[in-house]
């Protein structure tokens, strides 16, 4: 047997380490273990609860903007606020577009290159290349020459000796499938790929100031001035410039990722069948249109066991299902004791004792919902919002399996989402339901604009006394959480329970797998000493390792059972 | 091969790396081979290794948010695919590198052997001190163990955003990690900052500009950031001075004040004491408006040591900076002669009389307040 540690896990957000024990040729069992600590929810402790999002944020850069909306969102329910539908409107166009640049950032340039052999595009033909990707949609920017360009460029690349971020890559593993062809043609998309997402991130700036790290949120609402008559507020130029923008992602989304994705699925066919892992799906329903956070876009709630009709919906920002059955289990974190507990009632005592395969050995707490570990993430939300019966993601989830079918040669059914290919669809599925979210939402900011309502901001009062509140937010990793205790204004205790926490976590009370150690399991490993297999299941989930944060190495390098490095 | 280098170099341990000649000889054949070049091309890679053409950049990421490599992604000229394919060679960087764990680590050491005290060092992320530096690890060691073994063989390091500048987000108080700023711990090779948060890509990008074109580093301030980035107060270049020298504010978000774009220093705004040129050059190249304050929201001094994650968002910032004349002057009139009349009068007099006491401006401008009520 032999065990496989990869550290650090690259092109992810964060540090972690991943340990496998492999036995004939297939992972028979795995750890997550985080590598940084930083200690934001101690900092926040007797601050100003309207600050908190401003802290929360730096929780993460690449899930930037999600901490600041659920951190307002978890201080107003902790006030009883409502908030006006401009705001959330503004609010909602800045997930959407931020989850759009996420998503697409992380498939092509964070995970592409565990499936696409950068070196075997050099030997494309461009013009098959071509009449290939003509073949699969009609993107403009599929012609030949392009590729020919694209395949120059990387060739004086490589002919320059300075390999940079490709150096020592996977290149020519016997994992690496596709034709070199296909090779070229992601490699040519992984470049204008950047373009498209730079498209995405001008719509957060306009609206959120900046990004990373917007800085327009506010507890009651926005920062943003509604004012037609005003050069210095959100106004006629900057809402075209929001629309043209819209306009150019959209094409994107459906004639190059959404085809590029299924195509890679059809080529690793096989890769529709490891990467499970944890079937237990939770997601929230996100994009209020109303003031209060009653009604949603899109549906959330909880699947358990893989059972979609035994789908229980989450309804609202007050939802007790959500509340009640939340909790963090540090049985196998170093954390002093060996509760389960609620958020609120949570606390942070640091007890490190050494890596114990059996016993503590990660900072990541372990959460869990009804007391069972549960998955997060786009394809949590998918297969969520597919079990309420949203149209819009039967459409694209049809669409999608449709596209791989024709492609494998081969019906591929909605079982095929659960597996390591069936995170990327998920997530390409949903990124074409957030552009007409945000398409949506756009319209719905000018229409109320035209019946004369230009809020944007109710002003939040703290009582004296203790409030507690939570405000959860379908991120692009997944359900995100944030739960506050308020004591005379002032914060007295406040938890983040993160995706990449659900995910990420170490066993749990019951001593079952986190998700990522149980999506890991069965996985083939075709050269022990390049876990390429390893790098596709953790990154099918997007890792974000700030975020799950409670996290450090193990101090014991458990030397005699590292056989690999 | 083995005449490539020398006897006595093949053995040479390098301390720092802990990467040998031999082993960085059979990094680059390896490398040769996985790129599917022929075999000849060996000595061809190492020449270029070790004489770049473009040059090598190292970017470390610590106790950090990848925000700073995020802002990258948004830069527009150069763009980050021109950067890294063109102009450097980012041998090292744990958001965009291909290879993973032992891989990528022999990249790194590689590198860093070939180009010792030529490559450019990037630093995201602050360095935690506490308990040995226990709350950061990478590769099994901790944060300051390897700022420690690549930071002196840099040519110069660039501490990027707030955290790797002076500890940012997760230095305020009570500290738990004891994060720290680079410069702090690196003093070996000129450090500079470039704090924000992130900070503007475009402040990177000048800085490696600037260094691959003048054969030099910026002229920097006291504080070892770059004049022409950090060298005025965002309160000296707002768009909304006007409206602050006139005593105009907006005092509650959206109110008419707000909507009309006046200033945001009774919000708690904290440009005047935030040093950073996000009013000059903006954010995402989107036009107008596009910062904190242009979208109606206060600067919370995310870039300045001492005020951004330390002062809250809504307490009012200190003024340092010299007052506005409490009108403007006749063109052919010598300065400061000017007759003060109105709002202007009493702000103006009121930040000079807070400067020279070294009072809260703050606490004056109520002051202020209660006087232009009492004339109304």
């Amino acid at each position: 047997m032999a065990r496989i540690v990869v550290d650090p896990i690259t092109r992810i957000e964060g540090h972690l380490r991943i340990d496998c024990n492999v036995q004939n040729g297939k992972v028979d069992n795995a750890w997550s273990s985080g590598q940084m600590w930083r200690g934001i929810e101690i900092i926040l402790k007797n601050r100003d609860p309207r600050d908190a999002w401003i802290y929360t944020q730096r929780i993460c850069g690449v899930c930037t903007t999600v901490h600041a909306v659920v951190s307002v969102r978890a201080v107003e329910n902790a006030l009883n606020m409502e908030v006006p539908l401009n705001a959330q409107y503004i609010r909602n166009m800045i997930i959407a577009a931020h989850g759009i640049h996420d998503h697409m950032v992380h498939f092509y340039h964070l995970s592409a290159l565990d499936w696409v052999d950068v070196v075997s595009a050099l030997s494309a033909d461009p013009k098959k290349a071509a009449s290939l990707a003509q073949s699969l949609s009609d993107w403009p920017n599929n012609t030949w020459q392009e590729f020919k360009a694209v395949q120059d460029k990387l060739k004086g690349f490589v002919a320059s000796g300075q390999l940079g971020i490709f150096a020592n890559g996977y290149w020519g593993h016997p994992a690496m499938k596709l034709p070199a062809e296909v090779n070229l043609l992601a490699a040519a998309h992984y470049l204008q790929a950047f373009e498209y997402q730079r498209k995405a991130n001008k719509i957060t700036t306009i609206l959120g100031s900046k990004t990373p790290h917007i800085q327009n949120m506010a507890v009651g609402g926005v920062s943003n001035p509604i004012n037609p008559d005003s050069e210095d507020a959100l106004n006629f130029e900057r809402l075209a410039y929001i629309k043209a923008m819209i306009d150019e992602v959209g094409s994107f989304i459906h004639n190059v990722y959404l085809t590029d994705v299924t195509a890679v699925a059809a080529f690793y066919k096989d890769w529709l069948n490891y990467g499970k892992g944890v079937v237990n799906y939770l997601s929230v329903p996100e994009f209020p249109v109303d003031t209060k956070g009653t009604q949603f876009l899109l549906p959330g709630g909880y699947i358990p066991n893989g059972n979609v009709g035994a789908f229980e919906p989450i309804k609202s920002f007050n939802d007790a299902l959500f509340e009640d059955n939340v909790k963090e289990s540090i049985k196998h974190a170093w954390y002093d004791g060996e509760w389960d507990r609620h958020p609120y009632e949570e606390d942070t005592v640091p007890k490190y004792t050494d890596f114990q395969d059996d016993g503590k050995y990660s900072w990541v707490k372990a959460p869990s919902f009804k007391g069972k570990p549960a998955q997060v993430g786009p394809l949590a939300n998918v297969l969520g919002m597919y079990a309420a019966g949203h149209e819009g993601t039967q459409k694209y989830v049809n669409l999608a399996l449709s596209k791989v079918s024709a492609l494998a040669g081969e019906k591929v059914g909605v079982g095929a989402l659960h597996s390591t290919l069936g995170r990327h669809a998920a997530r390409c599925v949903r990124t074409a339901l957030l552009y007409d979210v945000l398409v949506q939402n756009y319209n719905l900011l000018i229409e109320n604009m035209a019946k004369g309502d230009f809020a944007t901001f109710n002003k939040p009062e703290f009582p004296s006394g203790e409030q507690r509140g939570f405000g959860f937010h379908e991120a692009p990793r997944g359900t995100l959480s944030h739960w506050v205790v308020i004591n005379n204004g002032k914060i007295k205790n406040y938890q983040a329970v993160v995706p990449s926490t659900w995910n990420a976590g170490p066993r749990g009370s019951g001593d079952e797998l986190g998700p990522y150690e149980a999506s890991l399991v069965g996985n083939p490993i075709a050269d022990e000493k390049k876990p390429l297999e390893v790098l596709r299941t953790i990154h099918s989930f997007d890792p974000c390792l700030a975020c799950a944060i409670h996290l450090h190495d193990n101090e014991n390098q458990d030397i005699s059972k590292v056989s690999v490095w | 091969m083995s005449s490539y280098f020398p006897d006595s170099e093949m053995k040479t341990e390098s301390p720092v790396s802990g990467v040998s000649r031999r082993d960085f000889l059979k990094f680059c054949t390896i490398m040769t081979a996985t790129m599917g070049l022929p075999a000849g091309m060996v000595e061809k890679v190492m020449a270029a290794v070790e004489n770049p053409k473009r040059p090598p950049v190292i970017w470390l990421h610590f106790q950090e948010c990848t925000g700073c490599t995020e802002s990258l992604l948004r830069a527009t000229h150069p763009t980050v695919e021109h950067l890294v394919l063109d102009i450097i060679s980012l041998d090292y960087s744990e958001t965009l590198c291909a290879a993973a764990g032992h891989q990528v680590e022999e990249a790194l050491h590689a590198s860093v052997e070939a180009n010792k005290g030529n490559f450019i060092l990037v630093v995201e992320g602050s360095i935690p001190t506490a308990d040995n530096g226990i709350y950061c690890k990478i590769g099994g060691k901790t944060a300051m163990e390897i700022l420690k073994d690549i930071g002196p063989k840099a040519a110069a390091c660039v501490a990027i955003g707030s955290c790797a500048s002076w500890g940012g987000v997760q230095s305020a108080y009570p500290n738990p990690t004891g994060a720290t700023g680079v410069s702090e711990l690196l003093k070996e090779v000129p450090v500079i900052n470039l704090p924000g948060c992130p900070a503007s890509p475009y402040n990177i990008l000048s800085t490696i500009l600037y260094y691959l074109t003048l054969k030099k580093l910026p002229a920097l301030d006291g504080e070892g950031r770059p004049v022409f980035a950090y060298g005025r107060l965002i309160h000296e270049n707002c768009e909304r001075r006007p409206h602050f020298d006139n005593g105009r504010f907006a005092e509650e978000f959206g109110d008419e004040g707000h909507r009309q774009g006046y200033c945001l220093y009774k919000l708690g705004c904290k440009g005047p004491e935030t040093h950073a040129n996000c009013p000059s050059i903006l954010f995402g190249d989107v036009g107008s408006n596009a910062w904190p304050v242009g979208t109606g929201h206060p600067c919370f001094g995310c870039a300045e040591k001492g005020v951004g994650f330390h002062k809250p968002i809504h307490e009012q910032a200190a003024v340092y900076t010299v007052a506005p004349p409490a009108t403007y002057p006749d063109f052919d009139e010598p300065k400061g002669k000017g007759i003060g009349v109105g709002a202007a009068l009493v702000v103006g007099a009121a930040a000079g009389a807070a400067v020279a006491g070294g009072l809260k401006f703050s606490k004056v401008l109520k002051e202020s307040d209660n006087s232009e009520e009492k004339k109304n």
